[in-house]
């Protein structure tokens, strides 16, 4: 059994658990900020894990992105007869795979906050408790993004061993792709914690604004279809968010030469996109510091920071 | 200070009845305000994002050169979800949520039935459900040029009717099967999601999926009653279904009945279980 208390009571036996060694690491004790993030990480693991059947949490887990991506085989199959083996299915297979982790990080953070507010009504203690509630959502947020990574991995082996997605050792490009993965998520993190902190001021249908926005950015960010297909002005929305740029990067970096290219991305190198990555995860980070402190102040002064809509 | 008008009580004791009917008014009345009046941010997130979601199915269609009904099959399912997704998270997860916020109790301790209770979330919650639907199904039919071909507007109204009396029969029983499943009742609503809208075909025939995928799907009510609708919404396409649209229609009526009587059943039963365990009120399961 896991406790989690840094300093363990006198007498206290239970052998440590991860997140308690964790803990008890000294520059972990010094710093507020990293025992709220632990402590986040570990309550929101807990939660999404733990406390439901091993067997039916796995099936859960596994079940939902399988089927969404399995909605895009069928819908492709049955318009071209099952022509899996065209550069343009790997496209959008890779996409959707990869668009479990945008989905868990944009709507993890949000799900949180109504989580904690509405349903275990622990806003009051939380939040009257010495944590630092920025770090504790990013902790609860990597709790989702953990989960989000092992259906990803399952979903692209799943891909690539039924319907020959063309992913090999020689084909992904290792320096890029490590690249990507953590530039992208420092930015998806970024953009999940606005919404999460503007959750703080909605009702408790707040809970869908994350699954909602990753939903509306399916459109946009060329998870499905590229770009190319869209009328030009949504292409210029599609533009202006990460999730495009981390989609591209990533299908380049597995996919290789294998990658079918589109227009919309032809004069950026990978150097660029790893350049606007970077800018767009230091830009994203910035302002969710700013809105958390703003979200927070506005909920604290409307009085609805342990708000219940329960209608 | 502003003075809040409470409806005078009823004079007359109700029973039977009239009090199944009082009782749901009462459950749909604080959703429907709570959604009109008081918190109307859900417009935003429940009818301007899902269209986006639907138009990016809308696009997958065109990048791999579908004919143009496809486009049509698409909007009509986008705009299905909203049903879907008022019954898992509205609906079949709303006794265990009102269970953890302390309201179960005091639905439990008034006289008024369980079911009506439930018809009242259904009735409440249909205002938000059908405007999404609405919304999508309008809005998207215009921005791709949906051709609509009715063959029978009759018929249409009774495949919708009956989908919609099945559906959130369906939906009364699951609130019974999610409030004994305690905490895995989310799980249980997000494992319905995404693949419900993979075996019901809410964004392709359903007879893509094989006929016995599609005949064990049937018995999501929505499975039928799409397959129905898009054979009457586009007429001439009738290759496309699954089965004949009378032949789904009489499915579907033995489907309300049967969700119906097992969801009294069930209901009454989890109640008889819960007060002899009790566990009715019980908070951490």
């Amino acid at each position: 059994m896991i406790t989690l208390s840094s300093a363990r009571p006198e007498g206290d036996h239970r052998p440590m658990g991860f997140a308690d060694r964790l803990l008890s690491l000294p520059f972990v004790q010094r710093s507020d900020a990293l025992r709220s993030f632990i402590l986040g990480a570990w309550l929101g693991w807990q939660i999404e894990s733990n406390w439901a059947d091993p067997l039916l949490f796995a099936v859960y887990s596994f079940a939902r992105p399988l089927a969404s991506v399995m909605i895009l085989v069928v819908m492709y199959s049955v318009i071209t007869d099952g022509a899996t083996q065209q550069p343009i299915f790997a496209y959008i297979y890779l996409g959707n795979a990869l668009y479990i982790i945008v989905g868990g990080m944009l709507a993890g953070i949000s799900w949180a906050v109504i989580d904690d507010r509405e349903h275990y009504r622990t806003a009051k203690q939380l939040y009257t408790s010495p944590l630092v509630g920025y770090a504790y959502l990013c902790g609860r947020g990597a709790a989702r993004l953990l989960i989000g990574t092992i259906s990803t991995i399952i979903v692209t082996v799943f891909g690539v061993l039924l319907f020959g997605i063309p992913i090999t050792f020689g084909s992904i490009d290792l320096p890029f792709l490590i690249a990507s993965i953590v530039l992208g998520l420092t930015t998806l993190s970024g953009l999940g914690l606005i919404i999460g902190a503007i959750s703080f001021q909605l009702g408790r249908n707040a809970w869908q604004a994350g699954e909602l926005i990753s939903g509306a950015l399916y459109l946009f960010a060329g998870a499905l279809f590229p770009l190319d297909i869209l009328p030009p002005v949504l292409r210029e929305i599609g533009l202006i968010f990460p999730a495009t740029y981390w989609l591209e990067a990533m299908r380049r970096a597995l996919l290789g030469a294998n990658m079918i290219g589109f227009q919309t991305f032809a004069a950026l190198d990978n150097t660029a996109i790893t350049f606007i990555l970077l800018a767009m995860s230091v830009g994203l980070w910035i302002s969710a510091a700013f809105v958390y402190r703003w979200s927070m102040r506005q909920a604290r002064e409307k009085g609805v920071i342990d708000l219940e809509t329960n209608y | 200070m502003t003075q809040i008008k409470t409806p005078a009580p009823p004079t007359a004791k109700a029973t039977g009845a009239m009090l199944f009917w009082r009782t749901m008014w009462a459950r749909a009345y604080p959703r429907i305000v709570g959604s009109l009046v008081r918190e109307r941010s859900w417009l935003f997130f429940e009818t301007v994002l899902p269209l986006a979601a639907t138009a990016g199915y809308v696009f997958v269609y065109q990048a791999v050169g579908a004919p143009e009904e496809y486009v049509g099959f698409v909007v009509l399912g986008g705009a299905m979800t909203a049903f879907w997704l008022n019954i898992l998270w509205a609906m079949a997860s709303q006794l265990y949520w009102d269970k953890e916020g302390g309201n179960l109790e005091i639905y439990i301790l008034s006289p008024g039935p369980l079911m009506a209770i439930l018809l009242g979330m259904a009735v409440g919650g249909f205002v938000m459900t059908v405007t999404r639907a609405a919304i999508i199904l309008i809005v998207c039919s215009l921005a791709f040029s949906v051709t609509y071909t009715i063959s029978s507007v009759p018929l249409l109204i009774a495949i919708f009717f009956l989908t919609m009396i099945a559906l959130y029969g369906m939906g009364m029983m699951f609130a019974a099967v999610f409030l004994a499943s305690g905490r895995e009742a989310w799980h249980l609503a997000n494992l319905l999601q995404e693949p419900i809208y993979l075996a019901s075909g809410f964004y392709f025939p359903v007879r893509a999926l094989g006929f016995w995928v599609a005949a064990a799907s049937s018995l999501i009510p929505l499975t039928l009653g799409m397959d129905g609708m898009r054979q009457l919404l586009f007429a001439g396409d009738a290759t496309l279904g699954f089965l004949s649209v009378e032949v789904e229609a009489i499915i579907l009526l033995i489907l309300s009945v049967f969700f119906l009587a097992a969801a009294r059943f069930m209901l009454t039963k989890l109640e008889e279980i819960g007060r002899r365990e009790g566990r009715l009120i019980e908070r951490r399961r």
